[in-house]
């Protein structure tokens, strides 16, 4: 490719590069104007004010709604890393009666988005007391529609693996459960990678369910959280709520650019099974 | 020799009936979530579209086919229709094109493309609800789009509030949120293409636009189907940007499917209405994926 072609071409890439890059840049440094020049059109604030960043916390009691977020995110990852890989690894590596038709019955929950059954499940949750708690944040992605997606990522993984590993291990007189948890889920690092990624950014994205099952602002997770940053009078403390976006992506974005090779390959391979 | 045959044959069948069970055990988990949190509230939500349902009121009768006849006679529905599709459409076919654009862009022999990878792939990663509401920030009125519009002279409009614009702007903000895993899939079928197949293409004289038309096109065609209808059913799903940006407004033209069914069930508490509002959602993702066999069978060049 010649010189100039090239220059073309990083030119074109630049110019596409803005929409991506300018409204995260914009968020986090628009976080540090004051209010009242929140519409300056500067690329940096003219003087830098941590006191957005300060109001977050007393606004809403922010610390928690974090902690909220955070401690669903990982209970939901851990959960449907178990329960996808153990159902992953029998559909895939074990022949038992009712295989195929059991696994069709899993499968058609791919079929149905979460948006479709939250009515009926509110009010499941309302009868047994768990509305305005966090359960239905945990168990519903834990072990329904997202869930159901890992699961068939990890059986497509599992049914990958070669057959003699399992044998050797056998005739060494390992039971199955010993040859799940020593010889076929250390294999499966890659895929559980994926199906944590996904499964984590899904919980920490998750807007539909909070607004319909919490009401209380300690109970909040942070997607909810954002948006409820108003003054006295129901206006928009934008700076106040771009610091709590920017806490909220910052963390992911940085570990986002340290494994950026397993985040893009693990969500690719996930969305590309959804 | 036949003893110990015999032997073997029940040791083989013991560990044959251990490994059942172990599956079975395996399996209890999902199979109990599948059956709680997919099949049970699927099935009760047909239940539920024929009732009427007031929770404030606190009133449940069966009413038959009462909801699907306010279905079909709702002045809202056509809108509602009318915008998700709007909706999907522009979505699939604006984050296709450039999914494909940017991939190309990608595959061609330059340094650096892996940082600009990760830029493109980088708003997959960052919350939805940042991203959305970075995008309200600078959509307002005065906001720094109409801002950098002003500075060229041009006077923008309130993108966000006004009838004619609403809709689109809540498609570019969410195009440019997730292209970048299309695009990452584009790249991997781009780099399946072998390679030969373009050096006989050149040597016989063809021009780069008709090699990608006639090579590359049908090469990736499966991928092309596959992510127009993981892009299509998830942009039924679409709601916090909807809540955040629009509320539905101006009017009911950014007024989707789901963010319809919310307002009804969670708004205005009317529950049966909500889950015949969710019977239709189901029906239309059901048809979609129907649609996206039929169509694999005819239509893509070449299956994995």
């Amino acid at each position: 490719m010649s010189t100039k072609a090239k220059l073309f071409l990083y030119g074109i890439l630049l110019v596409l590069c803005v929409p991506f890059v300018f409204p995260t840049w914009w968020m986090i440094t628009s976080s540090f104007k004051p209010n009242a020049d929140i519409f300056s059109p500067s690329l940096l604030p003219s003087s830098w004010s941590l006191e957005p960043w300060r109001q977050v916390f007393e606004l809403q009691p922010f610390a928690q709604q974090y902690w909220n977020s955070a401690y669903i995110a990982v209970v939901v990852t851990a959960g449907t890393l178990v329960v996808a890989s153990m159902a992953g690894y029998a559909f895939a590596r074990i022949r038992f009666r009712g295989q195929n038709a059991l696994f069709l019955l899993v499968l058609v929950g791919l079929l149905i988005p979460s948006e479709v059954t939250i009515v009926p499940l509110f009010r499941i949750f309302n009868s047994l007391g768990l509305v305005d708690t966090h359960w239905p944040l945990i168990l519903v992605p834990m072990l329904g529609p997202p869930s159901v997606l890992a699961t068939f990522i990890m059986r497509q993984f599992f049914i990958t693996l070669p057959g003699e590993l399992e044998e050797a291990a056998r005739m060494d007189g390992l039971g199955r459960p010993a040859i799940f948890r020593r010889i076929a889920l250390p294999l499966a690092r890659p895929a559980l990678g994926a199906v944590a990624i996904f499964t984590f950014l899904h919980s920490w994205n998750l807007y539909l369910e909070p607004v319909v099952y919490i009401s209380s602002q300690t109970k909040y997770t942070l997607p909810q959280a954002l948006t409820q940053f108003t003054d006295a009078y129901q206006g928009q403390l934008w700076n106040v709520q771009l610091s709590a976006a920017s806490m909220t992506a910052i963390p992911v974005l940085i570990v986002f650019v340290i494994a950026q090779r397993q985040f893009i390959e693990g969500l690719a391979h996930t969305g590309l099974k959804g | 020799m036949s003893g110990g045959s015999a032997l073997i044959r029940r040791r083989y069948w013991t560990t044959r009936r251990r490994d059942q069970l172990t599956a079975y055990v395996f399996i209890t988990p999902a199979l109990f979530g599948s059956l709680v949190f997919v099949f049970l509230p699927l099935v009760l939500v047909v239940w539920y579209s024929l009732h009427e349902w007031n929770v404030l009121a606190d009133t449940f009768n069966f009413v038959g086919a009462e909801n699907y006849r306010k279905l079909a006679d709702d002045p809202n529905v056509p809108a509602v229709l009318r915008a998700t599709a709007f909706f999907s459409i522009g979505l699939v076919v604006l984050n296709l094109a450039l999914a494909l654009l940017l991939a190309v862009l990608l595959n061609q022999k330059l340094r650096g493309t892996t940082v600009f990878r990760v830029l493109f792939f980088s708003p997959v990663v960052v919350s939805l609800l940042a991203w959305t509401i970075v995008w309200g920030f600078l959509l307002q009125d005065n906001g720094g789009i109409n801002g950098l519009l002003d500075t060229i002279g041009i006077d923008g409009p309130n993108w966000l509030r006004s009838g004619g614009t609403a809709m689109a702007s809540v498609v570019v903000v969410q195009v440019f949120k997730n292209v970048g895993l299309n695009m990452v899939l584009f790249l991997a079928a781009l780099q399946g293409v072998p390679q030969d197949l373009y050096e006989a293409a050149r040597t016989d004289g063809a021009s780069p636009w008709t090699i990608f038309r006639r090579i590359t096109l049908p090469l990736i065609s499966p991928t092309i189907l596959l992510t127009s209808i993981i892009t299509v059913v998830g942009s039924l799903q679409v709601f916090a940007q909807i809540s955040v940006l629009t509320q539905g407004g101006p009017g009911t033209s950014t007024t989707v499917l789901v963010y319809y069914l919310y307002q009804q069930a969670f708004q205005f508490h009317a529950f049966g209405y909500g889950a015949t509002l969710s019977v239709l959602l189901f029906l239309i993702v059901l048809a979609l994926t129907v649609l996206q066999w039929q169509m694999r069978k005819r239509w893509v060049f070449h299956e994995h």
